[in-house]
């Protein structure tokens, strides 16, 4: 059967409107059922010798697998976030599942029609004749890419957009120069996983002085039961170059948790400019917190040149639990690293994410604009540094962090850590905390807007901030998330 | 021949809290018609007002309202809207984040939903606001702010008189609209009312002063006293009571 999510959707007491609305406007929740090629169950050296090998990779990428597993081997998982999460048995998991096709489909014929069909229901339709004229899509379904769009295109300009597996064998010194250059293995536990077994991704160079002429989107997706999904993204933007990047997330409706650990590095050349977008919809589990994606993702990027900017935008909605703090290190001179986040939780959703800002480079400036939601019985943490090195002169950091509070169960917490070794930066730090009032929600009633679109409308308003900085085309979808997310939400 | 009867209140009860602010409350407003409802601190002014549009908090333990033949207290506060009532508030609360615009064009959306008519193209839309815009003398910088948010106390009661006219009701309650406005923007204010007014629609105008009065010309003046409509008369009872004060009422009611 191809969807089960509708029998699931039955299963649920109908007695309290508010779950039966939140749990089932996940739309994403339907199982494509295509042949996958699953591996068994389990961790070890044969099994990263397996992925690789069925990815034909070189030795040294096996090399460097190997190395972040042994080091994987004497970590433990980081307790120190303010998450509650059950115990991960990482022998019970697949490492590996793709589906199965013909060897390398070079044309969108050889690409199986179901999987078309799949992304076309999640809007993203890959046939590039329906496409949209200004962005280029990389489809990844569970641990590999499915399709790029608009390759040809980006190649006349030089910009290379493609899955890291390809990245790997047709661009190896390039992936060898960066990988691992951001985010170690050797980074935390995740991250070092990650290094492991990362099954594909996306890869992005854009040459000096060329600003991309379209909106470059991966579109990732978990389907397969049991697996986890360990994606990796490489962007590179070389002096004076532009490239504007949108992920967007989501997975079928299961009972089990699945484990995303995902890693994305960045590097940022001279004066180059990186906007990194994300709308960040895993399934977050039913009403009663079972199911759903354990997001554990590292994302840093290194503005290494001078007068470089690095933006990320997140709007963060699904998952059950949530460990990711995409970072900047600010090392060129007059660098400059942003943070704008909406974060949404609901019912047993956990978050625990921010940013961190390390300021190397002199007169380098950062900003960070947190929106934290928070509704049912969710915990919503923002958890930040700003850090400013003994040499970085001139450095400028401005940080606000807002929460709003749409129940009295729910939590919101802000845990902000300021490390300023140098004594002429300036460093600011707002925070509010703030409810919906049942005379806001009034005062739209009178004015004959129902209460699920009042507080539709409020949220946004408060997110609005952030919801800006989205690229155009997604600025309307990820309202809508927000305002479908949020429904029945308050009480 | 009298004008069609628009709202027909009869022996309205509410508490709040548990307590009892309205003991019986009978009301007709015809089409057309302007009431004015003064009284003391405490007598329940605002209450019927709040009632009348159904917030929450507060609980209608008897009687019944007739809104050109619809049971308005069966109706949600929003389709209560729709069908035309509308409460300039008090205090308007602010609303950070949403825009005039994006708040207007959602309640006139819905209320055209409402009555399955599509929505407002976006330059139909802004074409309504600007033609009403004018009549409160508000200007475009105020529409594209946040909902209340900065406004001065004169700015929100001109919003809220804005808001009556881009909705068209067909009753109006004035809740203190005269508190904290200066002359100037009492004239503004009223002048807004009056150019609303039609054969139509109706208006209820709450307030302590008669000062309102003399720019909001009422054909009926109701005092009411403890949650009871104790003094009914023409615009005459209006500089009654501003002569002889509310003690004259309370003295006459207290046995």
């Amino acid at each position: 059967m191809t969807e089960d999510n509708q029998d699931k959707k039955q299963q649920l007491p109908g007695d309290d409107i508010i779950n039966d609305v939140t749990g089932s406007e996940y739309k994403y929740g339907f199982v494509t059922d295509i042949d996958t090629d699953v591996i068994p169950q389990g961790l070890s050296e044969d099994v990263i010798r397996l992925i690789s090998a069925k990815k034909h990779e070189p030795e040294w990428l096996l090399e460097f697998r190997l190395k972040a597993y042994r080091h994987w081997l004497t970590l433990e998982m980081p307790r120190w976030a303010h998450l509650d999460i059950p115990p991960i048995d990482y022998q019970a998991i697949s490492y590996y599942a793709a589906p199965k096709k013909k060897e390398g489909p070079k044309s969108l014929d050889e690409v199986d029609p179901q999987l078309l069909e799949t992304f076309d229901k999640l809007g993203i339709p890959l046939e590039e004749q329906k496409a949209f004229a200004g962005m280029a899509v990389d489809a990844v379904m569970d641990s590999v890419s499915v399709k790029t769009t608009h390759k040809e295109k980006l190649a006349e300009l030089g910009v290379i957009f493609c899955s890291f597996s390809e990245a790997v064998k047709d661009y190896p010194d390039l992936v060898r120069r960066y990988l691992g250059s951001v985010v170690s293995y050797r980074d935390n536990f995740f991250a070092a996983l990650n290094s492991a077994v990362f099954s594909d991704g996306s890869f992005v160079y854009i040459p000096k002085g060329v600003r991309c002429p379209m909106e470059l989107s991966t579109y990732f997706r978990i389907n397969a039961a049991g697996t986890g999904q360990f994606e990796r993204t490489l962007i590179v933007a070389d002096d004076d170059a532009y490239v504007s990047y949108l992920e967007g997330c989501t997975a079928p409706m299961r009972d089990e948790n699945q484990l995303h650990a995902a890693i994305v590095e960045i590097v940022v050349e001279d004066r180059a400019e990186v906007k990194y977008s994300t709308v960040q919809n895993w399934y977050a589990g039913d009403k009663d917190g079972n199911g759903g994606v354990y997001n554990f993702v590292t994302k840093r990027g290194l503005c290494r040149g001078d007068y470089s900017k690095l933006s990320w935008t997140q709007v963060e909605t699904g998952s059950a639990i949530t460990w990711k703090y995409p970072s900047c290190i600010l090392q060129g001179e007059g660098s400059v690293g942003e943070f704008y986040s909406v974060a949404v939780t609901k019912n047993y959703q956990q978050a625990d994410t921010g940013t961190k800002m390390i300021h190397v480079g002199r007169n380098s400036r950062s900003t960070i604009v947190s929106k934290g939601i928070s509704a049912g019985h969710s915990q919503n943490s923002y958890r930040g540094l700003v850090k400013v090195v003994p040499n970085a002169d001139g450095c400028r950091n401005y940080t606000q962090c807002d929460s709003l509070l749409l129940s009295s169960t729910c939590g919101a917490h802000t845990f902000p850590y300021i490390d300023v070794l140098n004594d002429t930066a300036v460093v600011e730090h707002e925070a509010t905390t703030s409810k919906i009032s049942e005379d806001q929600i009034f005062y739209c009633n009178q004015r004959g807007i129902p209460t699920e679109d009042a507080i539709g409308l409020i949220v946004n308003g408060y997110a609005k901030e952030v919801m800006n900085k989205l690229p155009m085309e997604f600025a309307v979808e990820a309202q809508r998330l927000l305002q479908v997310t949020l429904e029945g939400s308050v009480g | 021949m009298d004008n069609n009867i628009l709202l027909d209140i009869r022996d309205l009860h509410a508490s709040v809290d548990g307590k009892e602010i309205l003991k019986g409350i009978d009301l007709q407003v015809r089409e057309g018609e302007v009431h004015a409802i003064m009284g003391p601190n405490g007598s329940g002014k605002s209450t019927l007002s709040m009632v009348l549009a159904g917030a929450p908090g507060y609980s209608v333990t008897a009687g019944e309202v007739d809104f050109h033949g619809k049971e308005l207290l069966e109706l949600s506060p929003e389709d209560r809207s729709h069908e035309g009532l509308f409460l300039s508030f008090q205090y308007p609360v602010e609303i950070p984040g949403v825009s005039m615009v994006n708040f207007m064009r959602a309640a006139v959306n819905e209320k055209r939903k409402y009555f399955d008519e599509a929505p407002l193209s976006a330059s139909d839309f802004l074409k309504l606001m600007r033609q009403k815009r004018a009549i409160v003398e508000l200007d475009n910088k105020l529409a594209s702010r946040s909902v209340n948010e900065g406004f001065s106390g004169g700015e929100k009661k001109r919003n809220e008189i804005f808001q009556m006219a881009v909705l068209e009701p067909r009753l109006s309650i004035l809740d203190e609209t005269d508190s904290g406005l200066d002359i100037d923007a009492l004239r503004i204010v009223a002048g807004g009312v009056n150019k609303l007014k039609t054969d139509r629609n109706a208006t209820i105008v709450i307030t302590h002063y008669q000062r309102l009065l003399d720019y909001i010309k009422p054909d009926y003046v109701h005092v009411l006293y403890k949650g009871r409509i104790v003094k009914t008369g023409g615009p005459e009872l209006a500089l009654e009571l501003e002569e002889k004060g509310y003690d004259w009422i309370k003295q006459n009611n207290e046995n």
